[in-house]
């Protein structure tokens, strides 16, 4: 059993079946790669796993937990956070408070702390203010720190992103499309930090990328789905042969 | 230790302050100022909702007329018997027990009121929620129109005067600092994360519901304050000073002042008090002034006199460290 179990899911959208009895299953550390042509469920799947929308059918597990009955605050709080395909930042907050917010829900803070300002809100104040300072600091983002999130340059929104997904403390972590839109030079850093991440904070990373040298270069574990169904799974030199994958990317001969 | 010695210098410049103002400028002048008190309570709460979290709440007044009836009505129905009780106690201590009780009563039936109205804000977005909250204040007035043991369309007389200038500003200052507290605390962000990215804020576990709601009843509870105190200053409520209108001009002073700034919120509230006071010479022309002055403000600063600037911050911002 995997950290991560999606068992026979099913999801519709009226007639149209996005995601037919897919399953899936991450093991603790796993860097796992979705792919799949354009319109193929993948952002579906995400919802499915993040509590966005709710199963048809099947069921899914985090850590052996029913997860997908749960609303998505909820689920985050189990463990699965998760960045977005079209950033989605706290506008008008500053980077460090974007970080911040997502730390909250790992402290107890009482509204009458909040409130009267007791000590014990200070002092937990500071270590959520330090935690998010630390994290910045990994994505090198520490020295814009109270600058407005919505300033920051296109490729250190995308990392910011990450790093607020991080201050959840997740035990899995999606990333939709962390590449999109970044030059060769970004992705390959990004490449880099995926992997340290993976690494640094002992976690489990789901990725939908379109852009293959990142997913090839960075998974270890591949799943193809297209029109909702797993067509192959396996390491990315598998991925790369397997002719049903090219029938699916490049059309039938 | 700092936090005492603020609180008590407060009360010592309010009770000086009452007990010298009206000697100083006048009997009309003392009712604006009161009135402005009353008002920058109730655009600071409206505020939480409608500028932090995001909300467009425009039924405010019913909020506030929840409040100032049932301060009302405990004191007017229940004084006798609490005075009984508090016999032992000097006039003036007897009256602040009443107002007291009065205010705590408000403050709880507008929260449950809130709540109440809360609950569709899950639901709905926008314009829906802002027809549902309209249509809250608008019952809530048919309904006190229609209940004779608060006199109904005759307006509730016979309330006894207690509160002055010294509690009306000590709610002022009892609100604003409640509501910078909790907006400079984890709440806050979790408010405005709302406000930003509702989905976004689910997903790094802000429970959204929750959050709203709990705006909502926390607003609602400060209007039922400044109800109370207006009811136990005007010693007389009728269903017509709780009329849409006024949750519309509490939206004026919000977004004049600036959606999201507690120093907006407060100067919108002044701002807007004062004006009308002053344009009320130009009898029915008043309205008309003013709106041509909201339609220069939106034209000339969209984003309300002072935006989201705020001068307090609780927190230096954090040093960028190497």
């Amino acid at each position: 059993m995997g950290i991560l179990d999606v068992r026979n899911c099913t999801k519709r959208f009226g007639g149209l079946v996005a995601v037919k009895a897919l399953n899936m299953c991450l093991n603790q550390g796993d860097l796992y790669g979705l792919i799949g042509p354009n319109g193929a469920g993948k952002t579906t799947v995400f919802n499915l796993i993040t509590g966005v929308y709710k199963t048809d059918e099947g069921s899914i597990e985090l850590d052996g937990r029913t997860i997908h009955r749960s609303k998505p605050s909820s689920i985050a709080r189990l463990g699965i956070s998760r960045t977005f395909q079209n950033i989605r930042l706290f506008r008008s907050m500053t980077v460090l408070e974007n970080v911040k917010v997502a730390r909250h829900m790992r402290k107890k803070q009482g509204i009458v702390d909040a409130i009267v300002r007791t000590r014990h809100l200070k002092t937990e104040e500071d270590e959520i203010e330090r935690d998010a300072m630390n994290l910045l600091k990994i994505f090198n983002l520490d020295a814009r720190a109270d600058e407005l999130a919505f300033n920051l340059p296109y490729g250190s929104q995308r990392r910011l992103e990450i790093a607020r997904a991080l201050a959840t403390s997740p035990k899995v972590l999606l990333l939709d499309e962390p590449a999109a839109g970044m030059n060769p030079h970004e992705s390959l850093e990004l490449m880099r930090l995926i992997r340290s991440i993976r690494d640094e904070f002992h976690i489990t990373i789901l990725l939908v990328e379109h852009n293959m040298k990142v997913v090839m270069g960075v998974c270890e574990k591949i799943q193809v789905i297209d029109y909702g169904e797993t067509i192959a799974l396996g390491t990315p030199k598998e991925i790369q042969g397997n002719p049903k994958v090219i029938e699916a990317y490049l059309g039938g001969a | 230790m700092k936090k005492w010695v603020f609180w008590l210098a407060a009360l010592v410049v309010l009770a000086a302050m009452e007990s010298s103002l009206r000697g100083l400028i006048g009997a009309y002048n003392y009712q604006i100022v009161i009135l402005v008190g009353i008002n920058i309570i109730l655009a600071v709460s409206l505020n939480l909702i409608n500028g932090y979290t995001g909300q467009f709440s425009i039924g405010h007044a019913g909020f506030y007329a929840v409040g100032a009836y049932t301060s009302a009505s405990v004191v007017v129905y229940g004084g006798p018997a609490i005075r009984a009780a508090t016999a032992f106690l000097p006039q003036t201590a007897q009256n602040a027990v009443l107002l007291l009780l009065g205010i705590i009563a408000a403050a709880i039936a507008a929260g449950i009121a809130g709540w109440a109205v809360g609950i569709p804000s899950l639901r709905l977005r926008g314009d829906y929620l802002a027809i549902v909250t309209l249509g809250f204040g608008e019952i809530i007035r048919v309904l006190i129109l229609n209940i004779d043991a608060i006199g109904g369309a005759r307006g509730f007389s016979g309330i006894p005067q207690l509160s002055n200038f010294f509690w009306v500003y000590l709610g002022v200052l009892i609100t604003v600092v409640t509501v910078h507290n909790l907006v400079n605390s984890s709440y806050g962000r979790a408010f405005i994360s709302i406000r930003d990215d509702e989905i976004a804020a689910e997903a790094m576990g802000v429970d959204t519901t929750r959050f709203k709601v709990m705006s909502f009843v926390i607003s609602s509870m400060f209007a039922g304050i400044a109800g109370s105190l207006f009811g136990h200053y005007t010693m007389y409520l009728h269903p017509n000073s709780f009329l849409f209108t006024t949750s519309f001009y509490l939206i004026i002073m919000v977004v004049v002042g600036g959606l999201g700034s507690i120093e907006g919120a407060i100067l919108g509230a002044v701002l807007v008090t004062v004006l009308l006071e002053v344009f009320r010479e130009f009898g029915a022309f008043r309205l008309v002034n003013f709106s041509i002055l909201l339609v220069l403000i939106m034209i000339y600063r969209p984003q309300g006199l002072l935006g989201a600037w705020t001068l307090f911050r609780t927190r230096k911002p954090a040093p960028a460290t190497k």
